[in-house]
């Protein structure tokens, strides 16, 4: 299998990583809202995932696809009754297409407050490059 | 006469359709409207002691989030801020290519029961979620009555 599940160790709030048996594929879930800005070395990645800590998050960069699956994790006091819900499922999961110039084994990832921040770099021979044109 | 399929404002129709189903599966619409569209939303639950109100609200900076408690209403507001880089004429600027977030100013505003003790109102935020815990008056709690 290709897998380069790899991140970015040196942060102290990286994602810890989770095997992929312990997620519920079918299971129903939400799709957290991002946004996605391209700059000329790398695509940042926010999503809101609010309830969701480092130890429910888990993150999969493989070959082309990247998955973003989350558990809400809510104490709830004992004897609660809901009146009004507008949050009714306490899972969050999405997936995206990387295109090739993306570099998967260096995704850097960062929660807080609920809010996930992937850095994608692109690869060195993806970046920018002026040609200089050689008078001949 | 009936004139051609397209004549009136289709959105506008749209519009018109979703406003009449979400009459018709709530049956007690109040008059602040639904808000289900908002930010951030709300799960509204109690216990015998309180009301509880959870606000998933990613991304916020505490100290900028404000909570009334006024008349029996419960106001939550503040800012979020975006990640977005500002609008730019160079072409170096960073694309924007998904913007699918909230961003700015918002205010979410909410009935409480007659029977809370706005005194006693707590509020903590964890992992983008703020948590308001409301209690009741003791005398609107249950209470055993003992046959002697």
């Amino acid at each position: 299998m290709n897998d380069v599940r790899k991140q970015d160790g040196a942060s102290s709030t990286a994602v810890a990583e989770k095997e992929p048996s312990d997620m519920r594929r079918d299971a129903p879930a939400m799709m957290p809202p991002v946004d996605v800005i391209e700059d000329a070395d790398s695509l940042t990645l926010y999503a809101d995932l609010p309830g969701v800590t480092k130890e429910t998050l888990s993150l999969h960069a493989d070959s082309g696809t990247l998955s973003i699956e989350a558990e809400v994790g809510l104490s709830l006091p004992e004897g609660l009754q809901s009146s009004h819900t507008e949050v009714s499922v306490g899972r969050f999961r999405r997936s995206f297409t990387l295109s090739k110039e993306l570099d998967a084994e260096k995704v850097s990832a960062e929660l807080s407050n609920g809010v996930l921040k992937l850095r994608i770099p692109k690869a060195e021979h993806a970046k920018p490059r002026r040609i200089t044109v050689n008078a001949a | 006469m009936y004139g051609s399929l397209f004549s009136r404002d289709l959105f506008a129709e749209l519009d018109r359709l979703q406003r009449e189903m979400q009459q018709a599966f709530d049956l007690s619409p109040t008059i602040r409207g639904f808000g289900r569209s908002g930010f951030p939303a709300l799960n509204v639950g109690g216990t015998p002691q309180t009301v509880e109100v959870y606000a998933f609200a990613p991304g916020l900076d505490p100290a900028t989030l404000e909570i009334n408690v006024d008349r029996g209403v419960l106001t939550i507001s503040g800012e979020r801020k975006s990640p977005l880089p500002e609008e730019g004429t160079d072409g170096k600027q960073p694309v924007v290519h998904i913007n699918e977030r909230f961003a700015g100013q918002f205010t979410r505003v909410l009935t409480l029961p007659d029977e809370v003790d706005p005194d006693g109102v707590k509020a903590q935020y964890r992992d983008g979620i703020v948590q308001i815990t409301v209690p009741r008056h003791a005398s609107a709690q249950p209470r055993r009555i003992t046959v002697s």
